[in-house]
């Protein structure tokens, strides 16, 4: 019965984005995604302020940042910027950290996993005991550690992030291909005088797309963790460039008397990394038959 | 059994081998100078040389990896450049205090995920169960230092019911075992949730209950004990997620410990500290994945190692 069904080819895009539609929580995830990503495309036209303008009028007369409402929709910061701007092309760097961290990630761990469950023999057995040594790695510390190495700029950290978050994602992939290298389909395919590239695009590397896709999207919201954390370290991105971490990085000093210059940023990475959870939880749910039916 | 934990134990050693030789290799290459900041500004050329010669920073890689690696192998993990202590012995001091919290953090984990996994279970299906898994879904995505910056804002404070910070007491311990504990609660909770719900379908649980065992003592005495066993051995791989989690919980609240220990180092470009804590924490890693494996055989006889 498994083996029929992941032998048909992967669900159809259209049902299963009409399945995913049906979710009220994917589509809350979904609402949000599209709501941040809005914001940041849109910063230059919706930002009252420009993001390292120190305003005159930002700070109260002793030099304290102003609480959210009136003119300031959430408030200043420490040097009187408006903090609202500063989310919105915050968010920017947000997703393109998690977009583009994730992304190299994901073709990382593909090409590893891929690679060594496709061709076993020394290569699989060198990458996969590779993978082992990374997974030994305590990720958070290599991450600072490669931050503080190389002067972390937007790509930097970036890359950074890359680098240690590709690990998870060639293990999954790597099972993935070994058990998919020993279904009837491809024995078939051999048999019949297929070449190993024929096997390899046609018939593996498009059944991995639905894992693919999830692990992407659940991917992200990892990235934009780690991106937050680096940041608020302080070996993220750097300040002025606004980062939704190192607005709380610059800031925390004073969050007692100013929460919300750590709340609303915190909430806002929270949100991001939950939408992205959401959808994924969903996808996977919707893209993979064996996991229906267990709610 | 022997022939599998001989195998495992040096394959553990030659990932300990590569993590080492993969960390000296990135620290060699980091353009801040050590002997700079051990010098000050003001030194001069000469100073700095013999600085750097009396460190042995101006042999070659491989020469300093293997003075590293034989020392490591005894027990010696070189000296801090700018404390002038031994590594061993600043990280002997600290550790107590990170173990302590990561005690507290799979306390708190454990407590909240099983409880919330079990009730989730128990209402599946019901709007309890759909709150509780959104609920575990927000606490995966909750950075772990607004989580402390919150609960540090709200219960410390607003509420002074716990210190602000510092290390001591039961009370200092709370808020940052809670902090550590919440992102692997989700986790847990959603584990928990799905082994109990495959553990309540089998038969001998409707076995249970025709015998007329009260739904309380059949949830208690037959479902739980064997819902909980794969989950333990998910703790074992938790250490790794909280070497990490150290960091920033250990920086929120000021927590002396490993964590706080090599983020200054790292800040200071304190080598041979950065060294020395990734070493202790990749071990411990590779320890918690060993045990991880290990203890799967007891907890279900099917699983033969091989």
């Amino acid at each position: 019965m498994a083996d029929t069904a992941a032998s048909l080819p992967p669900t159809a895009p259209a049902s299963a984005l009409r399945r995913l539609l049906r979710r009220k929580l994917a589509l809350f995830g979904l609402a949000i995604i599209v709501l941040v990503v809005g914001g940041a495309v849109c910063a230059p036209w919706i930002a009252p302020f420009a993001p390292d303008e120190q305003l005159f009028d930002g700070l109260t007369l002793f030099g304290e940042p102003l609480p959210p409402g009136g003119q300031f929709l959430m408030g200043t910061d420490l040097l009187g910027r408006d903090l609202f701007t500063r989310m919105l092309y915050g968010a920017r760097t947000s997703l393109i950290i998690g977009v583009a961290a994730n992304g190299v990630a994901l073709v990382i761990g593909t090409l590893v996993g891929v690679l060594a469950g496709f061709r076993r023999g020394w290569l699989g057995a060198l990458l996969m005991r590779f993978t082992d040594l990374m997974m030994a790695f305590p990720a958070l510390l290599l991450a600072i550690c490669l931050a503080a190495i190389f002067q972390p700029s937007l790509w930097i950290v970036a890359m950074v992030i890359a680098l240690v978050n590709w690990v998870q994602t060639a293990r999954v992939v790597y099972t993935e291909t070994t058990s998919l290298a020993e279904r009837e389909f491809v024995a078939a395919e051999k048999t019949l005088g297929a070449s190993q590239a024929r096997i390899l695009f046609r018939h593996i590397l498009p059944h991995l797309v639905p894992t693919l896709i999830v692990w992407g999207t659940l991917g992200i919201s990892v990235t934009v963790l780690l991106e937050a954390t680096l940041s608020f370290l302080g070996v993220g991105v750097q300040p002025p460039t606004p980062s939704w971490g190192n607005i709380i990085f610059e800031n925390q000093t004073y969050f007692q008397a100013a929460p919300w210059l750590v709340f609303i940023p915190g909430a806002a990475i929270l949100l991001l990394a939950l939408a992205f959870n959401l959808v994924g939880d969903a996808l996977r749910d919707v893209l993979d038959p064996t996991q229906r039916g267990n709610d | 059994m022997l022939g599998y934990l001989t195998r495992r134990l040096i394959q553990s050693a030659l990932i300990l081998l590569g993590v080492s030789f993969i960390t000296f290799l990135l620290l060699y290459v980091l353009p801040a100078d050590p002997v700079r900041q051990i010098a000050g500004r003001s030194a001069t050329a000469q100073t700095v040389e013999n600085i750097r010669h009396q460190l042995g920073l101006d042999q070659p890689l491989m020469v300093q990896y293997w003075r590293y690696l034989t020392g490591l192998v005894q027990g010696d993990m070189g000296r801090s450049y700018l404390q002038k202590t031994e590594v061993s012995t600043l990280i002997a001091a600290r550790l107590p205090a990170s173990l302590l919290l990561m005690a507290g953090g799979i306390a708190c984990e454990l407590l909240i995920g099983l409880t919330l996994g079990i009730v989730a279970a128990v209402f599946r299906g019901r709007p309890l169960d759909q709150g509780l898994m959104v609920t575990s879904f927000v606490a995966v995505s909750a950075p772990q230092f607004v989580v402390g910056l919150l609960l540090l804002y709200v219960f410390a404070v607003q509420l002074g019911w716990f210190p602000i910070g510092g290390y001591g007491t039961f009370a200092h311990l709370v808020l940052p075992a809670v902090t550590l504990g919440i992102m692997g609660s989700g986790w847990y909770s959603r584990m928990m949730r799905s082994s109990m719900v495959e553990v309540l379908r089998q038969d001998y649980i409707r076995t249970a209950r025709a015998k007329g065992l009260t739904r309380g003592r059949v949830l208690l005495r037959h479902a739980l004990p064997n819902a909980i066993l794969p989950i333990i051995a998910m703790i074992g791989i938790d250490i790794g997620i909280f070497m990490g989690g150290i960091v920033v919980v250990e920086s929120v609240f000021g927590w002396p410990g490993i964590g706080q220990l090599a983020w200054q180092a790292i800040q200071r470009v304190d080598i041979p500290i950065i060294m020395g804590v990734t070493m202790v924490s990749a071990t411990a890693i590779v320890l918690g994945n060993l045990l991880a494996d290990l203890i799967t055989p007891f907890i279900d006889p099917r699983i033969k190692l091989r």
